[in-house]
């Protein structure tokens, strides 16, 4: 057994030569800028770095980041439910009932979200009588509430797509598989295609609250002071740049934590894929 | 030899380009001026989309005093100082008043007006003065960013301070009942109420302007360091004011005098 092991004596293969080409060192120079402008912004900040200004606006910056988290949770919670029925109705046979989803979608996707919020929040508010008389202007009245609506029905039209396209991926054979099995429509859904079109959905949802949570930067304009409104208060104030950056720094943060949280759902959930 | 002339030829030529340019240069200065269009009276797009309003009509008389050909910019009043600072234009007449947060990042010509702000309301209101009190648990609306904004956040503190992108916003939520009151320039808000859309509302009173936060009145603002070019401003605002052109865009504008004391 011994001798065995003494005779295969195993060379490591030559490292592969690594030449100096043009892709190569144009890849290192675009390296070598971003972090020129990495060490740059971080000199910046740290020669501009005011304690006084720090100190001043971080609460502001606190409740502006709750409010931003807030609204896009509560949107996406809302979009999610939202978008269940709409992306059932797309799917639908019936043309009148598809068509209206159809339409739906169409509006939220190809309109901008400053847009659509400007006019739940402004445009509705001009027919103050009318709401009125229906018993909606209690909810049409607060900025805060318009500002959910728009959002969930934005984000609802996106999240629709979505889940259509994830469950259309699943391929048809598995709808048929069920069937064979006596499973009913729902069962199959719920069991064998939701579990597989998730996993299709996963990125794009993903995508879809980073997205909200940048978009939602506009909310200021109907005067609900989210993290991007308060950092507009904190520069008129101090006409100072690194109100900015400390804002986009922030937007930077919670992407890179989702980015890496939806990474961590992603490898838990494919591992029966893994090889 | 052939090619060293045809060279000093051309550098000829464009050094007589470069003398004739500098002679026009001489003759009539190009500027670029920003202003918001969303403050009527003073600077307001038409429908049609053309600037209009006391601080364009200033403008055009300064830059005939000082020869200079202008071009205006609109620009959102939020990024208006940084598009200064980045050379989107060379100078902002756009009612904006003279404070030290400001003066430490642009230079201010004099004054070329200073009128006092309001407070209004509904027709209706129970409001009946301006003082701290007098607004205790109503929602004000201001436009964000501006010298009010500061105010009403200093002075009304047991009042829901709501900032709005520009004056035609908080104008619509006063109209539908979502505010209480607002607070802007005395002739910004009169314009307003004098429209149908301000049919709804009137002006409770007049705020003594407090100067550390109101600042002296509205000038024109220079990047940084051009003080050349703000004294130009302050001798063409002096020159209009001497030669009655000033009084007649004032008399156009307003029934009453608008440069203060």
């Amino acid at each position: 057994m011994s001798e065995v092991a003494t005779v295969t004596t195993v060379e490591k293969p030559p490292a592969p030569p690594r030449p100096w080409t043009g892709e190569r060192i144009a890849g290192a120079v675009l390296l070598g800028l971003w972090v020129l402008c990495g060490v740059g912004l971080a000199a910046y900040l740290l020669a501009a770095w005011n304690p006084e200004l720090f100190e001043k606006y971080l609460p502001y910056y606190l409740s502006g980041l709750v409010v931003t988290l807030t609204l896009v949770g509560i949107s996406i919670v809302l979009g999610a439910l939202l978008s269940v029925p709409v992306a059932w109705m797309r799917l639908s046979k019936n043309r009148l009932v598809a068509g209206f989803a159809y339409g739906y979608v169409y509006f939220f996707r190809g309109t901008p979200l400053l847009a659509q919020t400007f006019l739940i929040y402004y445009g509705l508010g001009s027919f103050r009588p009318e709401l009125q008389a229906l018993g909606l202007w209690t909810f049409f009245r607060e900025a805060w509430y318009c500002a959910i609506l728009a959002f969930t029905l934005n984000t609802a039209a996106y999240q629709a797509e979505i889940l259509r396209g994830a469950i259309a991926s699943v391929p048809r054979g598995q709808w048929e598989a069920g069937s064979a099995l006596g499973l009913s429509k729902l069962q199959t859904l719920w069991k064998i295609v939701l579990p597989q079109a998730l996993i299709v959905a996963l990125r794009p949802y993903g995508n879809e609250i980073i997205l909200m949570i940048k978009g939602s930067a506009i909310v200021a304009i109907i005067t609900v002071y989210d993290l991007m409104g308060e950092t507009r208060r904190a520069y008129s104030r101090t006409f100072d740049f690194q109100t900015y950056i400390w804002a986009a720094m922030i937007y930077l943060t919670i992407v890179e934590l989702l980015r890496n949280v939806v990474d961590w759902i992603e490898r838990r959930i494919t591992v029966h894929l893994k090889r | 030899m052939q090619i060293n002339k045809r060279f000093a030829l051309a550098l000829s030529a464009a050094a007589l380009a470069l003398s004739i340019g500098a002679a026009d240069a001489q003759e009539k200065m190009k500027l670029k001026i920003g202003t918001e269009g969303a403050y009527p009276p003073f600077n307001n797009l038409t429908s049609d989309g053309k600037l209009e309003g006391f601080d364009i009509d200033i403008a055009r008389a300064l830059c005939e005093e000082m020869n200079a050909d202008c071009e205006f910019v609109t620009q959102d009043w939020d990024g208006i100082i940084p598009a200064l600072q980045a050379g989107k234009f060379d100078a902002i007449i756009a009612s904006m008043s003279i404070t030290p947060e400001r003066a430490e990042k642009v230079d201010f010509s004099n004054k070329y007006y200073n009128t006092p702000p309001a407070i209004a309301a509904p027709k209706d209101t129970d409001i009946t003065g301006v003082t701290t009190e007098a607004l205790a648990g109503k929602t004000i609306g201001v436009q964000g960013s501006t010298t009010h904004f500061n105010f009403s956040e200093a002075t009304y503190t047991d009042s829901e301070i709501r900032a709005y992108p520009t004056a035609q916003e908080y104008q619509l939520d006063l109209a539908n009942g979502r505010l209480d009151a607002v607070n802007d320039d005395i002739v910004v808000v009169s314009e307003w109420l004098a429209t149908p859309e301000g049919e709804c509302c009137k002006i409770v009173g007049t705020i003594t302007p407090v100067e550390e936060i109101h600042g002296q009145g509205a000038g024109i603002a220079v990047r940084k360091g051009e003080t050349e070019l703000a004294e130009k401003f302050n001798a063409a605002i002096d020159a209009i004011r001497a030669n009655g052109k000033y009084k007649a865009i004032n008399e156009k504008y307003f029934d009453f005098d608008v440069y203060g004391g």
